[in-house]
């Protein structure tokens, strides 16, 4: 069975990259399972997807804690312990990251016996975005397995990315062929492992627990307004943004209909927008009497304030 | 012939397909993780016109379990989805509806229950409905929960049986997780499930009928109760009946108890639910190794195909009894209800309660391998070891740190707090 895990952040196409990745096996005749693990978060946050392909049927389920190949989309989850990217990682797995550094230094840094590949020249040197990575991460896993070629490989691709058009399949296709290409010196490296019980099953290391006082045993937390540290305006795709010359200062509206609370009223009387914590829910947009509040899409947004700020170096 | 059409689909896509290839025409929906992808699916499709079915969005569950046991009442095929907290907040339509004696088809994606709030899967939240007169699906597979969606519909329109069924399938586990998936031909689904033929259920605006009525003293009450446990029993035999049928058109064997590898077993796993595939794995494994082993596995839950279970246990030695679920103050559910079923037999196995996989927590091959070697062990000598909540050292120690920092953040807000009163 091949077992792969892909390690990113949300927005980083690591459930379209484990999808890409499973219809390609699955075009190639293979049995496949392949699924995203997330939690309430969304972009940003660590997320990671799998897939698993045999020739027979698959009866294992849940997180691989055997991986043969993990592949990192970004190499700053190197160092956050809860993504989990090390999890069950040993000297027969391949460590794909993407990202600047060496093998070696990683491997010093990791303390890893396993093979380690990096994929530099996906990263943008000047800006350290990694485009289409999902796409980069799904064309050097169907490399690196051996048994899917380049043609399944942009079937698939082209199967799982359809509803997003042309340009986008496009676009996807080529970074896809590039990291194929990239890695084939390490061809099919993933070896498909026989479906055998472990040379030597580690015995599950069993506790009983203990009786705690409730106290302790109830999961309270001790210390209020914690949600205000949860920033889920990184979940926001559209902004709201308040053209002050329209606005009739009515905060009681679009701050009453708020369903965050996160408008209140400044000095001045014009709604202030902690955009820390709004969603993006655009209710405000739609419900403001004198449409003083318009829908900016996020990425524009921020990018007018960071040319307004004077870009970063 | 029918066309064979295998594609990669998530168990929710599994669901809205088995409710399209069912020819349902009333959708009342509303949506919670990690469900909400399947009625997402029917509204494209309703919407494209794909799917020639009447979507309403209700403000509740509770309102859309009510929406649903009408719509039944009318005779129109009805189909709706839920999931955990969801299930609960409807919970009392659950047990007034199925009353009505209405059939339609309920799909649970389990998931854990709050407190604490979490989002992976278990089996309180199914298991909570087992009382409620809904007659229980349970899958292991995305076919299985297609194929369950259109056996449901047979078996809950059955004519002696006319109770709704509740299909039930994992979360994240199934839910989010895509496999292999023959879809069945849309003109062999409809040979299935013809129109339903709804009889005297057809209450409508000119033909008014009371469907929560009220009755006092016992009498009245204790036969509407008897009668749905009567309807429920007849259920095993329909369910074989609509397996069989099935069979036949789709050449898809479900047994309302699934065995493997139980020819000459002397040790199984018992459990239900998507992990018992994890179990034949391990199966598998030991096989390898010459222990015969094997995995016993309830789909038809309610009714509890006891006889079923008693012929797949025969001859079996130790039984390691997996409950993804815990009632608390008593234990594994599971457990208890096969351990009820046994009752009386000649020579019953020895049955080791096991507790794992709760909200969503793995549970290890190691741990499989573990379960089989101590049920084998039970089954030899007798000796049946106490009921084992899987946790490990590590994961403790885990917790611990966890409770370290509250710890801290507790003392010191307390601080703060005398400080504050202090001043």
């Amino acid at each position: 069975m091949f077992r792969i895990r892909f390690h990113g952040r949300g927005g980083q196409g690591m459930k379209t990259a484990s999808r890409i990745l499973g219809t390609a096996f699955f075009l190639e005749g293979f049995e496949v399972q392949d699924a995203p693990r997330y939690g309430a978060e969304r972009r940003g946050a660590p997320i990671f997807a799998y897939v698993r392909a045999d020739k027979a049927p698959i009866y294992e389920r849940g997180v691989i804690d055997r991986p043969g190949l993990v592949i990192v989309a970004d190499d700053t989850l190197m160092g956050v312990s809860a993504a989990g990217v090390m999890d069950g990682v040993d000297a027969k797995t391949v460590l794909l990251v993407i990202g600047g550094e060496d093998p070696e230094i990683w491997r010093d840094r990791l303390k890893t016996e396993a093979r380690i590949l990096t994929l530099k020249s996906f990263v943008d040197e000047e800006t350290s975005e990694r485009p289409y990575v999902g796409a980069v991460c799904a064309g050097a896993a169907a490399r690196l397995v051996g048994v899917v070629s380049k043609a399944r490989l942009e079937e698939a691709l082209t199967q799982e990315l359809e509803e997003h058009g042309k340009t986008v399949i496009s676009k996807n296709l080529g970074r896809a062929r590039e990291a194929y290409d990239t890695v084939a010196d390490d061809e099919g490296i993933i070896i498909d492992v026989p479906n055998m019980p472990p040379a030597e099953p580690s015995p599950p290391d069993w506790v009983d627990l203990p009786l705690d006082p409730a106290d302790v045993a109830s999961p309270s937390i001790y210390a209020t307004a914690t949600s205000v540290q949860v920033r889920t305006g990184l979940w926001r795709t559209m902004r709201p943004v308040l053209e002050p010359d329209l606005c009739k200062k009515c905060v009681w509206v679009c701050g009453s209909l708020c369903p965050d609370g996160v408008i209140s009223a400044d000095a001045d009387g014009y709604p202030e927008i902690d955009y820390d914590h709004c969603k993006g829910c655009m209710i405000c947009v739609v419900q403001c009497p004198p449409h003083a509040l318009t829908a900016v899409p996020e990425g524009q947004a921020q990018g007018e304030i960071e040319a307004a700020e004077g870009a970063p170096p | 012939m029918t066309t064979l059409t295998r594609k990669l689909l998530t168990g929710n896509a599994a669901a809205a397909w088995g409710a399209r290839l069912a020819g349902v025409e009333y959708l009342p929906v509303f949506p919670i993780t990690p469900q909400t992808e399947i009625i997402e699916t029917l509204g494209r499709w309703t919407e494209a016109g794909e799917m020639d079915a009447k979507m309403v969005l209700l403000e509740s569950e509770h309102s859309m379990l009510t929406a649903a046991g009408a719509a039944a009442a009318t005779g129109v095929r009805t189909f709706t989805a839920t999931s955990s907290q969801g299930l609960l907040y409807g919970m009392e339509m659950l047990y007034t509806v199925a009353g009505w004696r209405a059939p339609f088809v309920l799909v649970n994606v389990s998931r854990g229950l709050a407190t604490p709030i979490t989002l992976e899967a278990d089996h309180n939240d199914i298991l909570a409905a087992r009382d409620s007169g809904f007659l229980q699906l349970h899958c292991a597979t995305c076919q299985e929960v297609v194929d369950g969606v259109l056996l449901a519909y047979r078996l809950a329109e059955d004519e002696g049986v006319r109770l709704p069924v509740i299909v039930n399938f994992d979360g994240f586990l199934l839910s989010f997780t895509r496999e292999p998936v023959q879809l069945p031909d849309a003109d062999a689904a409809a040979r299935f499930l013809p129109t339903y033929d709804a009889g005297a259920l057809a209450f409508r605006s000119g033909h008014p009928v009371s469907e929560a009525v009220a009755v006092l003293g016992g009498t009245s009450y204790s036969y509407f109760r008897y009668e749905m446990q009567r309807a429920a029993e007849t259920a095993l035999d329909a369910f074989d009946t609509a397996a069989a049928a099935f069979e036949n058109d789709f050449r898809r064997r479900y047994d309302a108890v699934e065995c493997y590898r139980m020819d000459d077993a002397q040790t199984a796993f018992l459990m239900i639910g998507s992990y018992s595939t994890k179990a034949k794995a391990a199966v598998d494994a030991l096989r390898l190794t010459g222990t015969p082993v094997g995995l016993v596995r309830p789909r038809l839950l309610r009714p509890f195909p006891e006889a079923a279970l008693r012929k797949a246990l025969a001859g079996v030695r130790g039984v390691a009894v997996i409950d993804q679920n815990l009632s608390m103050g008593k234990g594994g559910i599971l457990h208890t209800e096969v351990a009820s079923a046994l009752y009386g037999t000649d020579n019953p196995p020895a049955l080791v309660s096991f507790i794992g996989g709760l909200g969503g927590r793995d549970i290890s091959e190691g741990e499989f391998l573990e379960m089989a070697a101590i049920a084998a062990k039970a089954g030899e000598t007798g000796d049946v070891p106490p009921p084992r909540m899987l946790y490990s050292q590590s994961e403790l120690r885990q917790m611990r740190k966890f409770q370290a920092i509250a710890a801290v953040e507790g003392a010191e807000r307390l601080k703060e707090e005398a400080e504050e009163v202090a001043s």
